[in-house]
């Protein structure tokens, strides 16, 4: 009861923080200099005043200030984002289309630092000492130094192109056809190189974190107690030791995943992977506000729904926490 | 009481390696205990009480430490022999330890009931709800009202009395032969102390368990052991019946140990009134020179306190003290 109490309170303070988000992207698109329709009719290559009255009265950019805050919010309340003028197709069918393709990256880029972060930094916290720990600060800081297109480029030149083993841009072969199991197997070939890229800075995050607090754990009290129960170190360490030592890599993880979805746009670029970090950087480029902020709106909404998984997971694993 | 000890530390020596070269923090550590039997181990903190604890079940972590002599007999067998998965057999199975602070020594995120039966799952090979009915049986046996429901909460939920009931009950799960309690009580107030006490005086009379009661309080020596071992700088300075020595401590060491504990001075003879502490601080374990190590505190120093060290002599049934002085007074 408690928990679900305490749930209910943290999805309303994230409705607010979304509102408070909305009013805060358009004052931000508002005050920056350049209209859509300049940059529409520079591509036209000029228009008649009227048509520009026209265009302007079409996308509401002819009513005051308040009025369209106002009636962007009452939008986003129905879930209508509005019209892509750069496309000419509705923002929320633009951004669906993406939205698979940028949680596949995300989602993977995640997993794989959290999962190798984790593993890479108990394996040093056991021996902190040796030549493995030394290489896993070593790379850690490399990984953590280096900027995302750095590396980026960096694995593509390795892995595309010295030694052509992963494709360098896209999510599959265009023209490719077959069953679930090859395009399947497809899109995973083409992810590899974005996620490790995406994967590669906080990889070096969470190995730090995991082998600080891991190294804090198996000194304590209650690891010394499990050994004087006979246990085995395996049981020791990834049984007693793991689960308390995994926390704090959760709420980094949580914390940093609003991070995770700003590199993916670089990574997306990068890699020409059709999501909507590419799709932002485009819609920036052609002023496209109304596109720019259905994906602001859109990756709110996911920071927002992971903080509160991160959340519950965390209160499933410390007791507590209620 | 003639039985053959339980449980036989011989000329136990341990060493850690610091930046500044090897320390030796045990140094030839003899103490013997017999089943059904309580004995103490009291001295001033950083004695090395706990290190002789951890050594016994080879806890000790090396590196940095390392068991560099001696021999630890149990019924009979050599531990120090045993390789580490053997010992993982000894441990928790037939010598089990209980630690100072109740607070930390649970895991915070597992039930209790979990944490009492993987012991008995561990040692006994009995399945998860077997092992759950012992553990609430144990439960019940270390007097945890409610044990049945207790299963089923995480140690933030209970107080710190009956979080250490839980870690004697967990102890106690596999019927151990030896029970080492460092310090069991320190952190409880002083009425959940003489409780666990009881507890633990009721357990053993029921069990036959030896147990070594660790502490730095004589006053809990003299009520809760019939035998005690005075523990200074890593070096073992006395040992005999516990009457006999709160009544004729031989070394000076122990004669402040008692003048420091506030009902037990005026049970030794000719003493001042005035309770009183002993005066400096324990010596840097690093900068000991093979002499005597309280030699810089002692009242009673002697000519050949400078010259070696004391070799352990007895002077009555089983009271042995290693002290110049305490041999010329024979
Ligand atoms: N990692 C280590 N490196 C060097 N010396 C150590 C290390 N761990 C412990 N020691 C030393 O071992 C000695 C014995 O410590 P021990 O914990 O056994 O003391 P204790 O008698 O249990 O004291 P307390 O009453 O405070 O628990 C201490 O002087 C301590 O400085
Ligand atoms: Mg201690």
């Amino acid at each position: 009861m408690k928990f679900f109490y305490s749930l209910i309170k943290k999805v309303s303070y994230s409705l607010l923080l979304l509102l408070a988000v909305i009013v805060l992207n358009f004052l931000l698109l508002h005050i920056a200099p350049g209209d859509p329709v300049e940059t529409l009719v520079a591509e036209m290559g000029g228009a008649t005043p009227e048509l520009i009255a026209q265009l302007r009265s079409d996308y509401g950019l002819d009513k005051s200030f308040p009025h369209q805050l106002l009636n962007y919010i009452l939008r986003m309340a129905k879930g209508d984002l509005g019209m892509s003028f750069t496309y000419d197709q509705p923002v929320v069918k633009l951004i669906m289309g993406r939205l698979a393709a940028t949680m596949i990256l995300v989602l993977t880029a995640l997993m794989l630092a959290v999962f190798l972060g984790t593993i890479l930094g108990i394996m040093a916290a056991q021996k902190p000492k040796s030549f493995f720990s030394g290489f896993v600060t070593l790379i850690s800081l490399a990984g953590y130094s280096a900027p995302v297109f750095w590396t980026g480029i960096m694995l593509l030149i390795l892995f595309s192109y010295l030694v052509p083993i992963f494709p360098s841009f896209g999510m599959y072969e265009v023209g490719s056809s077959g069953n679930m199991l090859s395009y399947f197997l497809d899109v995973l070939h083409h992810l590899v190189l974005p996620a490790l890229t995406l994967a590669s800075i906080y990889l070096a995050v969470y190995s730090r974190i995991a082998r600080a607090s891991m190294m804090d754990v198996l000194g304590s009290d209650y690891i010394r107690t499990a050994r004087s129960k006979g246990l085995s170190e395996r049981v020791v360490v990834y049984k007693h030791a793991l689960k308390n030592a995994v926390l704090p890599v959760i709420t980094m993880a949580g914390l940093q995943f609003s991070q995770l979805i700003a590199g993916a746009v670089v990574v997306e670029t990068v890699f020409s992977w059709p999501g909507m970090g590419q799709m932002a950087f485009e819609a920036i480029l052609r002023r496209d506000h109304t596109l720019l902020l259905g994906i602001l709106f859109f990756s709110t909404l996911i920071v927002i729904v992971v903080n509160l998984l991160t959340d519950m997971s965390y209160r499933l694993l410390d007791p507590r926490i209620k | 009481m003639n039985k053959e000890p339980i449980l036989k530390i011989e000329d136990l020596c341990v060493d850690f390696k610091t930046r500044t070269g090897s320390v030796r923090v045990l140094h030839h550590i003899n103490l013997s205990v017999k089943a059904g039997e309580s004995i103490g181990i009291v001295g001033e903190s950083g004695c090395g009480k706990s290190m002789t604890a951890l050594a016994t079940m080879q806890l000790i972590p090396t590196p940095p430490g390392l068991i560099s002599e001696g021999s630890v007999l149990l019924k009979g067998d050599d531990l120090l022999k045993l390789n580490e998965i053997q010992m993982r057999d000894v441990r928790g199975n037939e010598i089990s330890m209980i630690f100072q602070e109740p607070m930390t020594s649970l895991n915070p995120v597992f039930k209790i009931g979990m944490q009492i039966s993987e012991n008995i799952i561990r040692h006994q090979g009995k399945t998860k709800k077997e092992a759950q009915e012992l553990s609430v049986a144990m439960m019940r046996a270390v007097k945890i009202p409610g044990a049945a429901r207790l299963i089923k909460r995480y140690p933030h939920e209970l107080s710190g009395g009956m979080r250490q009931r839980v870690m004697i009950a967990m102890a106690l799960s596999c019927q151990p032969s030896v029970l080492i309690a460092d310090e069991p009580t320190t952190a409880l107030d002083v009425t959940v102390q003489a409780q666990i006490f009881d507890l633990l005086r009721d357990v053993q009379q029921d069990m036959g368990t030896a147990i070594i009661l660790i502490t730095h309080d004589m006053g809990v020596i003299a009520e809760n052991t019939q035998r005690v071992v005075v523990m200074y700088a890593g070096h073992k300075f006395e040992e005999g019946p516990v009457d006999e020595i709160i009544h004729h401590p031989k070394h000076p060491y122990t004669r402040g140990l008692i003048r420091c504990t506030p009902h037990l001075k005026k049970n030794m003879e000719h003493e001042r009134e005035e309770l009183s502490e002993i005066p400096g601080i324990v010596p840097d374990l690093s900068r000991l020179d093979g002499l005597c190590p309280f030699r810089p505190r002692c009242s009673e120093k002697r000519r050949q306190c400078d010259e070696q060290m004391p070799q352990e002599i007895q002077t009555g049934d089983g009271h042995f003290v290693c002290c110049w002085a305490a041999g010329e007074d024979q």
